[in-house]
C-alpha cells in the first residue's frame, strides 16, 4: 500500500477543521498508514478560493482529487461546505465511510496520474 | 454591541418571506420568544434546522414564539438572498417565520456571531439563554436539549441552569 497525498483545504470561518483532520488521520491509521501526513492549506481570501477552486471548508483532496467532487450549484468562495452523510443527513464533514473508502482506493492504486 | 444575560433585548422590525413585518413588541403576552440567527448555506445551521423546527412545533401550544433571522450578506452569498429565503420556505415546512435582516443591524445589536446562534427571551423580553441548540450538530437525538431546558425553565418562572453555551457554526457573513 502506498501513502496517498492528502491535502486539507480550510478556512477559519468554519469550526470543523480539526475534526476533519482528525477524521483523515484516523482513517489513515485504520488503513495501516498511521505515518501518512495530511497537508493543511489555509484559504484566506476570495482570490485564494478562486485559485484553488475552493467551494467550502473543509475540502479534502486525495492525490489532488476532491473526496466529494463539487456539485454544479456549489459556489467558489469562503464558506463552510455542506456534505451529505450516507443516511441523508446534512453535515459539515464528509461521511466517514466515504473518506475511508476513498483513502483505501488511493492507497491501493499503483500509479497516480496528477 | 452584544446582549448579556438579563438584559432587555433590542427592539427590531424585520420582514418575513411573505412580506409581513415582525417585531419584539409583537410578542407582548408570549411567555417566551426564541430568536435563531440562521441561514440557507451553512451546514451547521442546516444540520440543526429540523431540531429547532421540532422544538418550535412542540412549544407552540405553550405560546412560545420562534423567529428565524438571516443576516448574511446576500451580495457575496447569493444563497442567502431574500429570494433564496422565500424559495426555501416555499419548498419546506417551516413552523416559524424566516426574517430578513438586510442591513445586519439586528445581528449587530444582539451580538450574533454564527449560524445558528440561539437567543431565548422571557416574557419581559429579557435574555435568559444564548448559545447552541445542543451539544453536537452531528447528533439529532439531542433534540436541541439545551434550548428546551432553557425554555422549560423560563416557562416555569426560573432562570435556566445553563444560561450560556458557546454557539457553534458558520461565521455570520458581514458586509465588507
Amino acid at each position: 500500500m502506498r501513502e496517498p497525498d492528502v491535502e486539507l483545504l480550510w478556512w477559519e470561518g468554519c469550526p470543523s477543521t480539526e475534526r476533519a483532520a482528525d477524521a483523515v488521520r484516523e482513517a489513515l491509521a485504520e488503513l495501516g498508514l498511521p505515518d501518512a501526513g495530511v497537508r493543511m492549506r489555509e484559504i484566506v481570501t476570495d482570490d485564494d478560493a478562486c485559485e484553488a477552486g475552493f467551494v467550502g471548508s473543509p475540502t479534502i483532496l486525495i492525490d489532488g482529487e476532491d473526496l466529494v467532487p463539487a456539485a454544479a450549484e456549489e459556489q467558489i468562495g469562503l464558506s463552510c461546505r455542506v456534505y451529505r452523510r450516507r443516511d441523508g443527513r446534512v453535515s459539515p464533514l464528509p461521511d466517514p465511510d466515504d473518506l475511508r473508502e476513498a483513502l483505501q482506493r488511493a492507497a491501493e492504486r499503483t500509479e497516480v496520474t496528477r | 454591541m452584544t446582549v448579556a444575560i438579563g438584559d432587555v433585548a433590542p427592539e427590531f422590525a424585520l420582514p418575513d418571506t411573505e412580506g409581513q413585518t415582525w417585531s419584539m413588541a409583537d410578542g407582548n403576552g408570549a411567555p417566551a420568544t426564541v430568536l435563531v440567527f440562521t441561514c440557507n448555506h451553512c451546514p451547521y445551521a442546516l444540520a440543526w434546522h429540523e431540531r429547532l423546527a421540532e422544538a418550535a412545533r412542540d412549544y407552540a401550544d405553550r405560546g412560545v414564539r420562534f423567529l428565524a433571522i438571516n443576516s448574511n450578506d446576500e451580495e457575496r452569498y447569493p444563497r442567502d438572498s431574500y429570494d433564496a429565503m422565500r424559495a426555501r420556505v416555499a419548498r419546506e415546512d417551516w413552523p416559524m417565520p424566516y426574517l430578513h435582516d438586510a442591513t445586519q443591524e439586528v445581528a449587530h445589536a444582539y451580538g450574533a456571531k454564527v449560524t445558528p446562534d440561539v437567543f431565548v427571551l422571557d416574557g419581559a423580553g429579557r435574555l435568559r439563554y444564548r448559545g447552541a441548540p445542543d451539544g453536537d450538530y452531528e447528533d439529532p437525538g439531542l433534540r436541541a436539549e439545551w434550548l428546551r431546558e432553557a425554555l422549560d425553565a423560563v416557562l416555569s418562572g426560573a432562570a435556566p441552569a445553563r444560561a450560556e453555551t458557546k454557539p457553534v457554526g458558520c461565521s455570520i457573513k458581514w458586509k465588507q
